[in-house]
């Protein structure tokens, strides 16, 4: 039976293996590429994505859990914490390969969304989960703490999409 | 990765690939029509560009064409792109490389776009690695300095004949143009872009002398805050690298490969892989069995069930213990040792010194893990083979390729794109993942074009570490407390050794594994490092900072040491054998300075303040780290970086490198470790082989330039080495901890000293 779900507002039905993970089926069968593999354990977030506004490492969410759930990939971040997260990652060049950046930015929307003005501690908590082999996190840090500030505080606590 | 400058290099490439291309007619311009197809013709490989130039020219009309050359192309809708010979993995080189070619042309920086180089040689050979240009590749941090004058001159170049073109078609002296933002302009108000002037442009001769810019009138480079090129597409989720490449009718590929290094396939039962749901092909390689599927998920659940007996009669099948235990034996006999630094008596020295302190090291094998692990595409034909991947070392891949399916070297096209890391990875003499691709696509017919992904564990299971090392120091201190003998013995795999490489190796030393001792660093008038290669079958490679990586940790820990026993402060200890080298002085003076090193250091509450300076790859850095030890964590609160890269010309880029370079070995020092039993790799994902998080990552890092007007020497690889010694001193200090053993390990090193 195919999986039903919402993608970036966009309903799509999957008929894959129900235990194919939601990082699989979303870079492989809808062509979503900005999410990326790391490591297939949870344990390095770069398959960041939002399901239903919660950050999750889809690598390990097999496509059977995501049924009839909203997700929420970069391509599709559209709330006013992502792209204040982006535009801050942006104006502070934070990227460097760039390929873990995607994972980075879902988990601090998300970050953003529940907690609208982090300290340094609650960015590191937030944050530990997603590795950055060129260490980055200086610069995310600062990003971070600039996209809070530029997001007016009643907006933040709206659900990320 | 590292190079020495190696001058010939037959052995290697056979037969350049349009060795016909000398470096006067590679800056021959010519007119590229809509299609592309001059261009094509004039650079032989140049698909991908020519491709992207064609759609740029497409949109605004069939009719209009391009001012090209090999690394410039200024098109009618007003982009100005550099077709950049060094693969971008984050080091900021599309950025860096940009901002020269923008200077000499005097473009703004929003028409600026970069894109990678088809794989050619001579046209796009690193000039640093072979001056001949026979080997294309990005490593050693050379980049910029392989770039520097290639770029300044296309730059250069384009800039007259854009100003040739506008003076003709307004009928005044070419004299009488300026050029700003990518406007040529004339005092009667006259006016035009790049992007108009592009087409006449290309019809204009090509100066035969330019001049440069003085540096005093530059605008891009060395301004502050040059944003990258890539920031929005990495931000966005839309930069492309090797994984996300999608081709009609491609299939997914994984490889199961030998369990122990050197093992090689008996038989293979792939009833149950091809049972898989989604998996079309199995087929055997050189390098093991890979399994093809329509999907990742289909090619990994087959790989899973797929049975392979392994012939082991030639792997190796030591664990890391008992390597380490040949090693010492290896540098307590001497056996094979050969002097890599050598001047005036140091047993006589030794003999004669007050005092001699003795240190043993012990450092790890140690993965690359880029964040995007291997991975390339394939699609062959029955006369060409092309290639997508971060590729860092395009000649040797377009080698290795052509071997594994069986054509010519200029039958192999290489696109280059971003690649997500690399750390030297992605370079190596058998071009691992490149040739796997390659054979996969020879193996099942080229029937459908194939993406070869390589999982974490495959990463890290995979060979090509940084090399297990074990550093044997004696020193011996005059009555003045200077060094007066200074021995060191190391023990640890070569890099080149045996491979087209080794003529890099000058008396059968390979620099790359002994690089960056002390005598080489401090005026040390009795020294001798003796290397010796062990017979080991674990595949190494160069790692961040190559043989510094390991070589500084002895040398600035010994160093610190010998400061101590001296009485003496670090830093003036340091300065005072550093006369004759000022700008590794230099680095240590300023960052003394930044650091508040003369005021009072508060040591309560397990803090701990350290210091290191490392010459590497044409740079200095000095790092002070200041740490809080609490029982057996260390914290590191604060690290300041002083680095003197010559012109730093995209001044932010130097500082995310040094950022980066300082987490990246700050991962090593705390944590990373690769260790093998019986042969097997023990740590199997990032749960087991541990690097930097993001709340390990020091709360202040300050990166300070040394001004200069010296030519651009490395960025990407010198902010490594320091940061573990420096590490390593403040933990002494803070408690009186002797750190000799990587990753750092504070119990087992209190344990060993009580």
């Amino acid at each position: 039976m195919p999986t039903k779900l919402v993608v970036n507002d966009q309903p799509r039905e999957l008929d894959v293996d129900p235990q194919m993970p939601l990082l699989w089926a979303i870079r492989d069968h809808l062509q979503l590429t900005g999410t990326k593999f790391g490591c297939g354990m949870a344990l390095c977030g770069a398959c960041t994505v939002h399901i239903e506004g919660q950050a999750v490492r889809s690598c390990v969410t097999p496509i059977s859990a995501a049924q009839g759930k909203r997700i929420t990939t970069i391509e599709g971040l559209a709330t006013p914490a992502g792209r204040a997260v982006q535009e801050s990652w942006v104006h502070l060049d934070v990227p460097q390969c760039g390929y873990c950046q995607s994972g980075q930015i879902m988990s601090a929307a998300a970050l953003l969304a529940s907690n609208p003005k982090p300290s340094d501690a609650d960015i590191d908590a937030a944050m530990a989960g997603n590795l950055c082999r060129c260490a980055t996190y200086v610069r995310i840090r600062k990003a971070i703490h600039e996209a809070a500030a530029a997001l007016p505080s009643q907006v933040t606590q709206s659900t990320p999409g | 990765m590292y190079f020495r400058r190696i001058d010939n290099f037959p052995a290697l490439v056979r037969e350049p690939v349009a060795a016909s291309l000398t470096r006067r007619t590679f800056l021959q311009f010519t007119t590229m029509a809509g299609a592309g197809l001059t261009l094509g013709a004039f650079l032989p490989g140049a698909e991908a560009s020519a491709a992207a130039a064609a759609k740029a020219a497409g949109a605004s009309g069939a009719a209009a064409s391009s001012l090209a050359s090999p690394f410039v192309r200024i098109s009618p809708d007003n982009t100005v792109t550099l077709i950049c010979k060094h693969v971008e993995a984050g080091q900021g080189v599309w950025t860096g490389l940009s901002a020269v070619l923008a200077e000499e042309l005097d473009a703004s920086w929003s028409q600026m776009r970069a894109e990678g180089a088809p794989a050619k040689v001579p046209t796009y050979g690193n000039l640093a690695f072979d001056p001949k240009g026979n080997v294309q590749g990005t490593g050693g941090s050379t980049s910029m300095a392989s770039s520097w004058q290639q770029l300044r001159e296309a730059g250069a170049t384009a800039r007259a004949m854009l100003v040739g073109a506008a003076a003709q078609r307004w009928s005044v002296p070419a004299s009488e143009l300026t050029v700003s933002e990518g406007i040529v302009s004339h005092a009667s108000g006259k006016r035009a872009t790049f992007g108009e002037l592009a087409s006449d442009a290309a019809r204009q001769p090509v100066p035969k002398d330019v001049k440069f810019k003085d540096p005093s009138q530059y605008k891009f480079i060395g301004r502050d805050k040059l944003p990258r090129l890539d920031s929005r597409a990495k931000s966005t989720g839309t930069q492309q690298f090797a994984i996300d490449v999608s081709l009609p009718g491609m299939m997914t590929a994984v490889v199961l490969r030998p369990p122990r290094f050197g093992g090689k396939v008996r038989s293979i039962d792939s009833a149950a892989a091809k049972a898989v749901p989604g998996v079309v092909d199995v087929v055997q390689i050189p390098r093991g069995v890979a399994v093809v599927a329509r999907d990742t998920w289909g090619a990994k659940k087959g790989r899973e069930v797929l049975k392979v007996e392994w012939d082991e009669s030639a792997a190796e099948s030591r664990g890391t213990d008992q390597l380490m235990a040949e090693y010492k034996r290896l540098a307590k006999s001497g056996e094979g040792a050969l002097p890599a630094v050598k001047h005036g008596d140091v047993a006589a020295a030794l003999k004669g010194a007050t005092k001699v302190v003795e240190a043993e090291f012990e450092m790890p094998f140690l993965a690359h893990a880029p964040m995007e692990p291997l991975t390339a595409v394939c699609s062959l034909s029955a006369d060409r083979c092309e290639i997508w991947a971060g590729c860092q070392f395009q000649t040797i891949d377009q080698l290795n390729a052509a071997a594994a399916c069986g054509l010519k070297p200029e039958q192999v096209f290489i696109n280059t794109i971003a690649a997500g890391g690399t750390f030297g990875r992605r370079a190596n003499i058998e071009s691992d993942y490149i040739a796997e691709v390659a054979s996969i696509a020879k193996a099942t017919g080229g029937k459908y074009p194939v993406r070869l992904i390589w999982t974490r564990e495959d990463d890290l299971a995979g060979g090509r570490y940084r090399p297990l090392n074990y550093h044997r120091v004696t020193a011996g201190l005059g009555a003045d407390g200077k060094i007066v003998g200074y021995q060191q013995q190391v023990v640890g795999q070569s890099l080149v050794a045996g491979t087209p490489f080794a003529a890099m190796m000058k008396d059968g030393v390979d620099p790359t594994a002994v690089e960056g001792s002390a005598p080489e660093q401090y005026e040390i008038a009795n020294a001798q490092v003796m290397w010796t290669n062990p017979k080991v079958g674990v595949p190494v490679l160069w790692w961040r900072s190559v043989g510094h990586s390991h070589m500084a940790f002895s040398k600035e820990v010994v160093v610190d040491e010998l400061a101590e026993a001296a009485g003496k402060d670090p830093i003036a200890y340091r300065l005072s054998m550093l006369e004759k080298n000022p700008r590794v002085a230099g680095v240590l003076k300023l960052a003394a300075e930044k650091a508040g090193w003369d005021k009072p250091f508060d040591k309560s509450k397990g803090r701990g303040r350290g210091v290191a300076v490392q010459e590497s790859f044409g740079s200095a850095v000095a790092q002070i780290a200041e740490v809080t030890v609490k029982g057996d964590e260390v914290v590191v609160d604060r690290v300041v970086c002083v680095v003197d890269c010559g012109i730093a010309v995209t001044p932010d880029v130097v500082r995310a490198q040094m950022e980066s370079a300082i987490g990246y070995g700050l991962g090593a020092a705390l944590h990373s470790t690769i260790t093998m039993t019986d042969g097997h790799v023990d740590q199997t994902n990032f749960h087991q082989y541990q690097v930097l998080r993001i709340n390990e990552m020091p709360k202040v890092v300050e990166v300070h330039i040394v001004p200069s007007k010296e030519a651009p020497t490395g960025v990407g690889e010198p902010g490594t080495p320091p940061i573990a010694p420096a590490v390593a001193n403040a933990i002494r200090m803070a408690s009186g901890i002797k750190l000799r053993k990587l990753p750092f390990d504070l119990a087992a090193a209190r344990a060993a000293k009580a």
